[in-house]
């Protein structure tokens, strides 16, 4: 009795043992980035980490356009924003654009059949705008995007419309007695935590205060509450699914607000928020007239932009794949002369001290003023284009030959849940608490 | 042999139902008659009732039918009364205190009213229960020693609903009602106050809190193994001090240089357990009242270690001169 006890319990050993062997994932790929045994390190599960890689390849670069030969402006009409390129540039950028975004679609995608200077479908006057952002996102956002530089294809990757946008989330509808709270229900965007689950409306549209830590060792005013830390929370599991990476990646978890402990990306990350803001509020809201009612969410918001549609859970969009040193006509908003003068440009100022993104901490506040002209100057021309456009655009929406989403949405009622006229956006509640009366 | 070893109890007696001790003058009897149960057997004693009922424990179990009844009826209200989401986001659903902005003064029932009625009616129940608690023992003649462990764990829980935030001067300071989201509080109250684990009250809980499992596990296995020779009367080896005692509390010198007594080592387990919830609301209370960072407060009391740093980053918000 006793053997057989023995070798029973010799044998159950044996089975655990294979069996939480089997369960365990491989070793993950460790990278380090911070002082050891603070856990500053970005853990890979090998695996995926394959998988992910494979999905992150840029396509091959087109040939470079011959040099030489008329502006398209002057072979064209109606070139607004592209004009100072060659007729080579311009049309290799459109075949590159029509690869990034349109592949299935082909030309047709944008451009009506009456001609192609006609702005006819709203797809074209959006292309326009998103060209201009990609341009300035290139010249005055290098905070964030560094030199690497971000072209179409970063978030489209062959598809029209991204396939990571988020809406205004209204969450599920609740009987009007009920103020919805904006949290507690399983939700992809906050990692299934029980976190507010839209966190972009407040932080990525809006400009809400993202810092909510005392920095003081006793109380000196700040009212902030612990329903704020946890909207702002929800934002940053969002930041963190979607670059792949953990808090640590930025953040020393042992003061999250000190920026003398974080690590460099926190910086990167910190331009990136504004620079969505930007994006989000400069170039992808006011668009929303002529965009057509399948491509917005529940609450008739367009689809806009956050972490996920770039990085889509790459530390670096593509692993830091650069892809627009092949396109410089994405690089900046084009100046009189085309990349002819941009070249010049460049050249006169690498003689003079560097002010560009490599600048010291001491200097950054001069250019900064410097970078605000541009991007008022980028944003003039378009908002006087657009007004041009739109009653050409609202009329022919429906003839458009691509458009996948809209007969899913106006095939007559269906049952959807929770019922639309329960939607509405919840408030996030980032109010501060009234200060403590006086005793 | 093999009785000492099993994890299930392996005896039950199966005598006529005890119906306890007699109760003094004036109190209400025990009703209904005892059953067996087997499986309850197996873990526990196999008697079921006869039950007391009294005011204090019908009155705590009307409140806290009341109080799961609000809270369960606003999350079914929050996924819009549909069971199948109720079901699916159960473990996410809460009903949430006040926003902010109300600070304490009465919200709307929708808007918070309903969590404020939920807190009433639960402390009204645990208190209730208290009571309960300490007559039971008082009639039965005992100590009242669980009565006040229990009122330990009731100062937690109100320090957390109650005092903290009427000191903060807002009910949004409060735990939500919910499986994940009073563990999302847990989390977001250590970050808003740059970390708990430099809030010396909570290492203290921690400890109190770990060191009940491990005397618990220590005094269980102890008794255990020296039941065969008549561990199991700890009550008698208190002052009739037999082989039992004399072994266990050897083994304990020669593993650990220090043994308890068979009456210290459940003193020791009730501080344990008591100073868990009595450290843990100390360091809640001053949370935010007294003290804005604990990571700071650290530094200033020289309790953070420093870490070598190659590259030291400034704040963007300063370089730049707007705010966030």
């Amino acid at each position: 009795m006793k053997m057989l006890n023995g070798k029973a319990l010799a044998l159950a050993g044996v089975g655990i043992a294979t069996l939480l062997a089997g369960c365990e994932a491989p070793p993950p790929e460790v990278v380090q980035n911070g002082y050891r045994g603070l856990a500053m390190q970005t853990n890979y599960n090998t695996d995926r980490l394959q998988a992910s890689l494979d999905a992150n390849v840029p396509p091959e670069p087109i040939p470079a356009a011959a040099p030489g030969g008329p502006k398209a402006k002057d072979l064209y009409k109606n070139v607004q924003v592209l004009g100072e390129l060659t007729v080579a540039e311009f049309n290799r950028i459109m075949v590159a654009m029509t690869n990034w975004v349109a592949p299935e679609q082909g030309c047709y995608y944008c451009h009506v059949n009456e001609g192609f200077e006609y702005d006819g479908i709203y797809t074209k006057v959006v292309a326009r705008r998103m060209i201009q952002m990609t341009q300035t996102t290139n010249a005055n956002w290098q905070d964030h995007v560094a030199d690497t530089g971000v072209t179409c294809y970063t978030c489209h990757r062959g598809q029209p419309v991204p396939e990571y946008v988020w809406t205004s989330d209204p969450g599920p509808g609740q009987p009007s007695m009920i103020a919805p709270t904006g949290q507690n229900v399983a939700s992809k965007s906050v990692a299934y935590a029980s976190l507010p689950y839209d966190p972009f409306t407040p932080y990525l549209l809006q400009d809400n205060d993202i810092r909510v830590i005392g920095q003081t060792v006793l109380p000196q005013g700040n009212r902030s509450s612990i329903k704020q830390a946890e909207w702002t929370y929800g934002l940053m599991m969002h930041m963190s699914s979607s670059l792949g990476v953990n808090c640590t990646y930025c953040h020393n978890s042992r003061s999250f607000y000190s920026w003398d402990q974080s690590a460099p990306p926190r910086t990167a990350a910190w331009y990136a928020i504004r620079h969505v803001r930007e994006m989000n509020n400069d170039y992808v809201v006011p668009l929303s007239e002529i965009i057509p009612a399948s491509r917005k969410g529940p609450l008739g918001d367009v689809y806009k932009i956050y972490c996920t549609t770039c990085h889509q859970g790459a530390y670096k969009p593509l692993y830091g794949a650069k892809m627009l040193k092949d396109y410089p006509s994405l690089a900046q908003p084009l100046p009189e002369g085309g990349l002819e003068a941009v070249k010049a440009a460049k050249e006169g100022v690498v003689e003079a001290p560097s002010t560009q993104a490599k600048a010291e901490p001491m200097e950054a506040p001069a250019p900064a003023p410097a970078k605000a002209q541009p991007a008022q100057e980028a944003a003039a021309p378009p908002a006087e284009s657009a007004p041009e456009a739109e009653p050409a655009a609202a009329a022919p929406a429906q003839p458009a030959p691509a458009e996948p989403a809209a007969p899913a949405a106006s095939s007559g009622p269906q049952l959807r849940y929770p019922p639309p006229s329960m939607m509405q956006y919840p408030p996030a509640p980032l109010q501060y608490p009234p200060a403590p009366a006086p005793r | 042999m093999a009785e000492y070893q099993n994890i299930f109890t392996k005896l039950q007696v199966r005598e006529p139902g005890y119906p306890g001790v007699p109760l003094p003058k004036g109190e209400m009897p025990r009703l209904g008659k005892p059953v067996f149960n087997y499986w309850i057997g197996k873990v526990g004693d196999a008697q079921i009732g006869p039950f007391y009922l009294g005011f204090a424990g019908v009155a705590s179990l009307v409140c806290g039918f009341i109080a799961i009844e609000i809270i369960g009826f606003n999350m079914l209200a929050s996924v819009n009364w549909s069971p199948i989401e109720f079901v699916k986001n159960f473990f996410w659903l809460a009903l949430e205190p006040p926003p902010p902005a109300y600070g304490l003064s009465i919200p709307p029932l929708g808007d918070g009213g309903w969590w404020l009625m939920a807190g009433f009616f639960l402390t009204a129940a645990i208190i209730l229960w208290w009571i309960r608690t300490y007559q039971r023992a008082i009639a039965l003649g005992t100590g009242t020693h669980v009565a006040w462990a229990f009122a330990a764990a009731i100062f937690f829980y109100l320090t957390l609903g109650l005092i903290r935030p009427v000191l903060m001067g807002s009910w949004g300071e409060a735990v939500p009602f919910g499986i994940f989201p009073h563990l999302d509080w847990t989390a977001a109250i250590s970050i808003r106050y740059g970390n708990f684990y430099y809030n010396p009250f909570h290492a203290l809980s921690i400890v109190f809190l770990y060191g009940s499992a491990v005397l618990f596990a220590m005094h269980g296995g102890t008794i255990l193994a020296v039941s065969r020779y008549g561990g199991d009367r700890e009550i008698d080896q208190i002052t009739d001090r037999g082989t039992a005692a004399e072994r266990a509390m050897l083994l304990w010198r020669w593993t650990m240089g220090f043994n308890a007594t068979m009456e210290s080592i459940h003193r020791w387990a009730w501080w344990f357990a008591v100073l868990t919830v009595i450290t843990a609301g100390i360091g809640i209370l001053l949370t935010g009242t007294v003290v804005e960072n604990w990571y700071l407060w650290g530094i200033k009391h020289g309790i953070v270690a420093p870490y070598p740093s190659e590259l030291t980053l400034q704040d963007p918000s300063l370089l730049q001169g707007v705010s966030q």
